[in-house]
């Protein structure tokens, strides 16, 4: 399958300072993938050379199957951005916002396209209003709306929640969620990572260079491994030994009346770990798994680039 | 050519939108227009021989009133100095307009969706000059015109009206005034791209309209009499000083710059 985006060592420096280094990344079509990466770290950037608003200092790209820097134009009629500020004109109503920007992008149907996605984003009855009137939520959705009246083949969507209040961002999440079903190829970025577990089908963690790039599930095993806790009537300390000699575990540790494993496949282990555990003569109360955040792979990710870099 | 007219039609729908804008656009050219008229029908008519000569030594009023009245002397002279003052209009409403819609554009973040587009650099700056030079131009000639309406009820005699209608007055109207406006759109280009604030944009460019007041000082001081040729050389510096300035504008324009180092 033809990626959809794809860059080979793109880098962007601003003077002295390097503010992409030598990214390299595909994105396939229909994919959603989550750009993550602390504040600074060049995520803006990069969606603005892959948008072609900003030329790279090194390296190259094609997106939506143009190549950035002699194809920037046709770039920007198939790609969709939603920048990190709405970016929608307060004094102009909700149809005018998207009346202009659909001039601009020389859509042949303007009335019929804006008609549809006020409707769809349920701003039918209020597009004679002043976007200043509007709430965040509504903003962000329509600025999403505007991203998309042309059909773009791939999304940009730069922090889409940020600074929403918790009934405005679930809005926002379920009309992505809604693109993610249609299929669309989405490119987002988001401090939110709850966010970029659930929608996301890949992950890149990014801070001024790749530092990981995986599916938010195999991140977090690729980090942490899996690990599974149980939970007993007596101490666990009397039990470890008999834990850790299955050659299969990684390590276990007793703390009260819990014994943490780790190993690779609790489903096919976990059976034989109960059965060894109560020949033994405990008594096991309940067995669980513990789940790694996609925040933990995430700080962990950034921990370990910090004391790389200190060293 | 059609991207540039939607630029346009949105620039104009938004900033006469804002009252301070409207107000600049609507009450400068009425005031300007109204006050040499009105100046004219209140006193214009009455002429004291003692001060009119006065006058005449002051000022080279031989020129300027030879085989008149001293009625239409006195009125050709008042309605003279206002030609440079005339010339704020095409200055003054475009350093507004393009201060609001590019500075506007830059506070509230807009910029960066409409570069996202097909649009190209110079279509969107282009429209987005049009937009703020052709309110003021049509302003100015409007004005013009109810000057001249104006002047030909009030005034003491015909050749008062065929003086307002002479080549200075028409080349001052219909050449130097557009040229003017472009200097105003690039100078507000420029200073936009520093300033965050349109009032602050609009302050700066306003220096714009020192070497006019000078100019109309010294027309005032009788230092320097304004006729068709002045006027002449100065459209054409305006045509060098316009290239430059737009030159300049232009490259201040580019989409990274505007991205990266407009803050």
């Amino acid at each position: 399958m033809k990626s959809v985006i794809e860059t080979k060592d793109l880098t962007k420096k601003f003077g002295e300072l390097t503010a992409v280094e030598r990214l390299s990344i595909s994105v396939k079509p229909g994919e959603v993938f989550g750009f993550l990466g602390p504040n600074g770290a060049g995520k803006t950037t990069t969606i603005r050379m892959l948008c072609a608003l900003i030329k790279p200092t090194q390296g190259s790209a094609r997106v939506a199957g143009y190549t950035l820097g002699s194809e920037d134009d046709k770039i920007r009629r198939n790609v969709g951005i939603l920048t990190e500020s709405p970016g929608l004109y307060d004094r102009l109503s909700a149809e005018r916002n998207l009346d202009f920007f659909a001039q601009l992008y020389s859509i042949e149907d303007v009335a019929g396209k804006v008609a549809q996605y006020l409707k769809m984003l349920g701003l039918w009855d209020r597009r004679h209003e002043a976007v200043g009137t509007f709430s965040k939520g509504m903003r962000q959705k329509l600025a999403i709306a505007r991203a998309l009246l042309h059909e773009p083949d791939v999304l940009f969507l730069d922090e889409p929640t940020s600074g929403l209040d918790p009934e405005a961002a679930r809005l926002v999440h379920d009309f992505l969620e809604g693109l993610k079903r249609e299929g669309r190829t989405i490119f987002i970025t988001t401090h939110n990572l709850d966010e970029a577990d659930r929608l996301c089908d890949r992950i890149a963690v990014f801070n001024r260079e790749l530092l990981a790039l995986d599916t938010p599930s195999a991140l977090k095993l690729q980090l942490y491994g899996r690990a599974v806790v149980f939970h007993l009537t007596q101490p666990g300390e009397q039990f470890v030994e008999r834990v850790t000699a299955f050659s299969f575990v990684e390590s276990a540790e007793a703390s009260e009346n819990r014994i943490l494993v780790r190993l690779d496949d609790p489903e096919v282990q976990n059976p034989a770990l109960v059965r060894a555990l109560v020949e033994a003569g405990a008594e096991i109360q309940f067995v669980g798994e513990i789940r790694k955040s996609l925040e933990d792979v995430y700080l962990q990710l950034l921990t370990n680039e910090n004391e790389t870099l200190s060293t | 050519m059609r991207l540039i007219w939607v630029i346009l039609r949105k620039d104009w729908a938004e900033v006469f939108k804002n009252r301070f804008v409207m107000f600049t656009v609507a009450f400068l050219p009425l005031i300007l227009t109204l006050l040499p008229i009105i100046g004219l029908a209140v006193g214009g008519n009455e002429t004291d021989m003692g001060d009119l000569e006065e006058l005449g030594s002051a000022f080279n009023l031989e020129g300027l009133c030879a085989g008149v009245t001293d009625a239409e002397c006195l009125q050709i002279f008042i309605v003279s100095q206002y030609m440079m003052l005339f010339m704020l209009i095409p200055l003054i409403i475009p350093i507004t307009i393009a201060s609001y819609s590019i500075v506007g554009e830059k506070t509230t973040r807009t910029l960066e969706p409409v570069l996202a587009t097909p649009i190209s650099t110079f279509q969107l700056l282009i429209g987005k000059a049009l937009a703020a030079a052709i309110p003021a131009i049509v302003a100015t000639w409007l004005g013009y015109f109810i000057f001249v309406i104006g002047i030909s009820i009030v005034s003491a005699g015909p050749i008062v009206v065929e003086r307002i209608l002479a080549p200075e007055w028409l080349l001052a109207v219909f050449v130097l005034g557009p040229l003017l406006s472009v200097a105003a759109v690039s100078v507000a280009v420029m200073v936009s791209s520093r300033a965050n604030d349109p009032r602050v944009a609009e302050q700066l460019s306003m220096l714009l309209l020192l070497p006019l007041m000078g100019l109309f000082i010294a027309q005032v001081a009788g230092l320097v009499l304004v006729d068709a040729k002045l006027i002449l050389w100065f459209a054409l510096a305006l045509v060098v000083i316009d290239a430059g300035l737009l030159g300049f504008a232009t490259q201040l324009f580019e989409r990274e710059t505007i991205l990266t180092r407009w803050k």
